[in-house]
């Protein structure tokens, strides 16, 4: 950031530029990087400057996109200061020049001396010892870290080492990472004891999808742009798939790229684009749809919370009761079809009595979606699903019947459809076969049943991503204590005497020894026995791809603070040393599982892991042709990437996949599309408990300025500002018969913990349900929420129910805090 | 190099007389391309202009007008209560550039809301909490125009703007 708000320092016209994907969410807009040395300027003339605009007269709307949080100074470890501004790419096909305010504050969160983020990074590694932490360098840290590994995996075996483990793209992800991680944790040390960052166990959290042949990411970004239908389920696009929603939602709502759908689609029906929207909470989403396309062409399902499976059973026997299903493409290209029909079959009056949605509501949506248009050609509908779906009560049930609908309709492999998930993060996996089954392990239970002897954490954080929160970090924190209190009286021992004392701890008294590997000491870092440093995009090189399947190089243009190394390099530095450690005791076997880390870059990982799934049996989102892509080549393809799969390499350029499916082959054994039986089942028995139990549904998810756990955000004025504390959205007769106001402090309590927020009235909330933040440091949501998952322990973070009584008010959030209505009209 | 252009040299020194502490004494240059600064001063040449008499406002109602310059479009508003930041003998005035600082597009007042709305991209500001962004796309809160009251004349000056107006590297052209 600058010294000043009301002006800003331009780059030169030689002024470095490089490529950046943002480093959140899944759409990953492209942006431009430009470093100077900061005792230089661009100037306002145009050809002064390297934006090259006239800034000696006031630019007009839409120009460009150039704030404050948009430039910083940074200095290199040579001791030179340099300016950067990052800004969006207008060249870019997924944001074609937008930013959002996550993206938008990129330069913000870079490394800079003297501001609250260069605070609070983590410059060192850092060990717990005496009864106090202390930094280190890197040869303790990880010599401690491969000799407690190499004990407990010689002693008790791998799975009493146990992993919280981030599996996507973008900051703490991307290719080279999941690689190098992947490598260390599946084909080394051969652990099976791994949860992934925001949920319980090693999952997918679109395994129906895939078991049916249809991967979560099938088409483009541009297909939203030509759809007569988008059906959204469980999302709310515009705060957080912000850009998708602006770049490509918006001109179909609005009408604008009717031309587009004549040129794409010659012959057939067009008009503007309508929406469906399924979700219990009319949300900022619904509101700005309402205002872009009208009402008259916006379908708000407001479904009871839990009803989906229920909703998309019903929709289903509709659509087929009318032949509006696509009978050829069910008879040459699927299986299955009538089995499932039997057993999802679900009459309109059922359908509407256990959703809440009207009779005539459901005919509107399977006419709007389903029914054969004027032409007589079939509606395009884009079915996009989110953490509704994900994190919704029986995830693997409700997706199941989302993709038996669109699959049945043939809304996938044609322009202009699609059945996937909206995303959050964005992509980039690449590891070996996960040595575990399905399901795999409820990491979290076992933990708090008191199994595992050493936890690693790598970029991330369960003290505020998890479900059954409270119960889960009271657990940790004193078998952490366990372990801290041996520590305490480790002082003068050498590492070999440290191992010791902490496998003892571990081993004969309960104790778990745990290990954060991040850019922040986070709340689960505080409570860790060594923490190392990590970086992030900007800082290293790093692939991601997005939720269209576009893979990008995110280039480095800094040095990351103090002896912070990519998350590959670390992972490689603790291959390499367990490797030493066992040649030096001469188990040649057990060395030979660490082979292959000799790498000095990212691009090494990249190269051993992402271009080699055509020779090795690797899980890739790259496939066999991921070899097509190199550093170079993608430097030059640049925020346009490519869209994997890669096609070939041609005339200097890689060549994607846009859509999948078009061959109606599908990803079976048999290449057939699989349907499956999902009968609507109810809700687990716990849930019917706190149903009955408590008065309020405790709805959550994400506002828009706030990315995942904010890690980053919790530091920045402008974020925390707005959130000094989780915001719980609440209907004002609901507040009022609580005696709650706006800016209240209020607690949030069941059977499973207690948690707190501040109220926030809005008219459009239900009464009897809430939305909370979730995910947020101060007011962690999933403290009331049951262990219960689905059949692949995936989480339903949507299904709690509590009571809130007020607590009190704060005059400060009164004072600094707006609580003027989120909803655009 | 930019040279401070004779014209708005001439219209910061032809309304000298509210200038105050401007002075015609020599400028230097804080940075290449960026504004000049009078010699010892680390803040921008605001000038000091009036907006309107406070008699003339009415609650809730949006007064435009420009500041600094004539090709930046403000808003003033009294909202009938005193409020955060706000300007007047009941400190319940506040104004505004009225262009987002997403990407310029022109907020406008939504008298029921209270509150401004971008049209481009839906970002929501409040006027009562010194232009927080509510929701939206932008990374920065509406740039809030600080205002001086001069009791003797009722009038509300405009003295210097508190955030980057969209579209110009510094707020002073």
């Amino acid at each position: 950031m600058t010294q000043f708000k009301d002006r800003i320092p331009l780059p030169p016209g030689d002024a470095q530029k490089t490529n950046m994907t943002c480093h959140f969410c899944i759409v990953g807009c492209g942006y431009h990087v430009y470093k100077w040395p900061a005792n230089q300027e661009g100037g306002r003339d145009a050809s002064q400057n390297a934006l090259g605009l006239d800034f000696n007269q006031q630019l007009p709307p839409m120009q460009l996109t150039m704030t404050p949080a948009m430039v910083n100074q940074i200095q290199d470890h040579d001791g030179r200061a340099y300016s950067i501004m990052i800004v969006p790419d207008k060249e870019c096909r997924v944001n074609k020049g937008l930013s959002s305010t996550r993206g938008g504050q990129m330069a913000s969160v870079m490394y800079s001396e003297g501001t609250p983020i260069s605070e609070r990074r983590l410059k060192y590694p850092m060990i717990y010892s005496g009864d106090d932490w202390s930094e280190t360098n890197w040869e303790h840290a990880i010599a401690l870290y491969a000799g407690l590994t190499q004990r407990i995996l010689d002693n008790d075996g791998p799975d009493q080492l146990f992993f919280n483990l981030f599996d996507h793209g973008g900051a703490g992800g991307g290719f080279e990472n999941t690689w190098a991680t992947g490598k260390l944790i599946f084909d080394g040390i051969q652990s099976k004891m791994v949860r992934i960052h925001n949920r319980p166990a090693y999952n997918s959290e679109c395994h129906a999808s895939r078991d049916m042949g249809v991967g979560e990411l099938n088409n483009s970004y541009e297909d939203a742009e030509v759809a007569d239908v988008i059906f959204s389920i469980g999302g709310n696009s515009y705060e957080t798939q912000s850009n998708w929603f602006l770049a490509h939602w918006e001109p179909n709502l609005r009408g604008t790229n009717i031309a587009k759908k004549r040129e794409w689609f010659p012959g057939e029906s067009v008009g503007k684009g309508k929406v469906i929207l399924v979700d219990p909470r009319r949300t900022p989403t619904v509101a700005i749809c309402e205002t872009i396309a009208g009402k008259e062409n916006v379908l708000h399902l407001a479904i009871q919370p839990g009803t989906d499976t229920a909703l998309f059973n019903g929709l289903l026997t509709y659509v087929v009761d009318q032949d509006w299903h696509d009978q050829a493409f069910i008879t040459e290209h699927t299986i299955g079809f009538e089995e499932m029909l039997a057993a999802n079959r679900m009459e309109l009056d059922e359908c509407s009595r256990i959703t809440g949605v009207s009779r005539a509501d459901i005919i509107k949506a399977a006419e709007w979606a389903y029914k054969p248009k004027a032409n007589g050609h079939a509606p395009r509908t884009m079915h996009a699903y989110e953490k509704g779906v994900i994190w919704g009560n029986d995830n693997y049930r409700i997706q199941s019947s989302i993709v038996n609908l669109a699959v049945a309709t043939h809304n996938v492999g044609q322009r202009g459809t699609g059945v996937v998930r909206m995303g959050g993060h964005q992509e980039g996996y690449v590891r070996p076969p996960y040595p575990g089954g399905r399901p795999a392990p409820y990491i979290d239970q076992e933990l708090i049943n008191g199994n595992g002897m050493m936890l690693t954490v790598w970029a991330c954080n369960a003290f505020q991503t998890t479900i059954n929160a409270e119960t889960y970090r009271q657990v940790i924190k004193r078998r952490a204590a366990i372990v801290n209190q041996a520590m305490a009286k480790a002082i003068g021992s050498n590492i070999d005497e440290l191992i010791d004392i902490a496998y003892d701890a571990v081993k004969n008294k309960g104790g778990l020894f745990i290990v954060d590997i991040d850019l922040y000491r986070t709340k689960f870092a505080e409570f860790s026995h060594l923490v190392l440093p990590a970086t992030h995009p900007g800082e290293m090189n790093l692939t991601s791809m997005n939720g269209e399947r576009r893979l990008r190089l995110s280039e480095r243009f800094m040095d990351p603070p103090g002896i912070a190394k990519p998350d590959c390099l670390i992972a490689a530095d603790m291959a390499n040393a367990l490797k030493q450690r066992y040649e030096s005791a001469g188990d040649t076997t057990m060395a030979e599982r660490f082979v292959g880390f000799d790498w000095t870059t990212e691009e090494d990982a990249f190269n051993d892991g992402f271009r080699m799934a055509h020779e090795k049996e690797i899980d890739s989102q790259g496939g066999p042709t991921g070899h097509l892509a190199t550093y170079e080549r993608l430097r030059v393809a640049g925020n346009n990437g490519v869209q994997l799969p890669i096609k070939e390499y041609r005339d200097g350029k890689l060549i994607g996949t846009e859509m999948l499916y078009t061959d109606n082959k599908f990803d079976t054994d048999d290449g057939k599309a699989h349907f499956q039986p999902s009968p609507w089942n109810g809700f687990p028995e716990v849930i019917e408990r706190q149903k009955e139990q408590y008065d309020f549904w405790i709805n959550n998810g994400r506002t828009n300025q706030i990315w995942q756990s904010a890690y980053h955000d919790q530091h920045l004025a402008f974020r925390k500002g707005r959130y000094p504390m989780a915001p719980i959205e609440i209907h004002p007769q609901d507040a009022e018969a609580l005696g709650i106001a706006n800016g209240d402090i209020v607690e949030v309590y069941n059977d499973y913990g207690a948690t707190t927020a501040m109220a926030y009235l809005e008219p459009d909330l239900e009464r009897g349900q809430v939305f909370m933040m979730f995910g947020y440091p101060n007011g962690v949501q999933g403290d009331v929420i049951s262990e219960w998952t689905d059949r692949n322990h995936i989480p339903y973070y949507k299904g709690a129910w509590a009571n809130l009584r007020r607590i009190g008010a704060n005059p400060a959030y009164l004072r600094d805090v707006s609580f003027k209505r989120r909803r655009y009209s | 190099m930019t040279q401070l252009s004779r014209r708005n040299f001439l219209k910061l020194t032809g309304s000298s007389a509210a200038l105050g502490t401007l002075s015609l004494a020599p400028v230097t240059h804080a940075q290449q391309g960026g504004p000049l600064l009078p010699a010892g001063s680390t803040a921008l040449p605001y000038p000091r202009e009036l907006v309107t008499k406070l008699s003339e406002l009415v609650i809730n109602q949006p007064l435009y007008f420009n500041y600094p310059d004539n090709r930046s479009p403000c808003v003033v508003i009294r909202r009938g209560r005193e409020i955060k930041s706000g300007a007047g003998p009941d400190k319940d005035v506040v104004a505004y550039s009225t262009q987002c600082t997403h990407m310029g597009c022109p907020v406008s007042y939504d008298q029921e809301a209270e509150a401004f709305k971008c049209p481009c991209h839906y970002s929501i500001f409040d006027p009562d909490n010194t232009g927080q962004m509510v929701i939206g796309q932008a990374t920065e809160n509406l740039p809030r125009i600080i205002l001086e009251y001069d009791d003797a004349e009722d009038a509300l000056m405009a003295v210097s703007i508190d955030g980057l107006i969209y579209g110009r590297q510094a707020n002073i052209i």
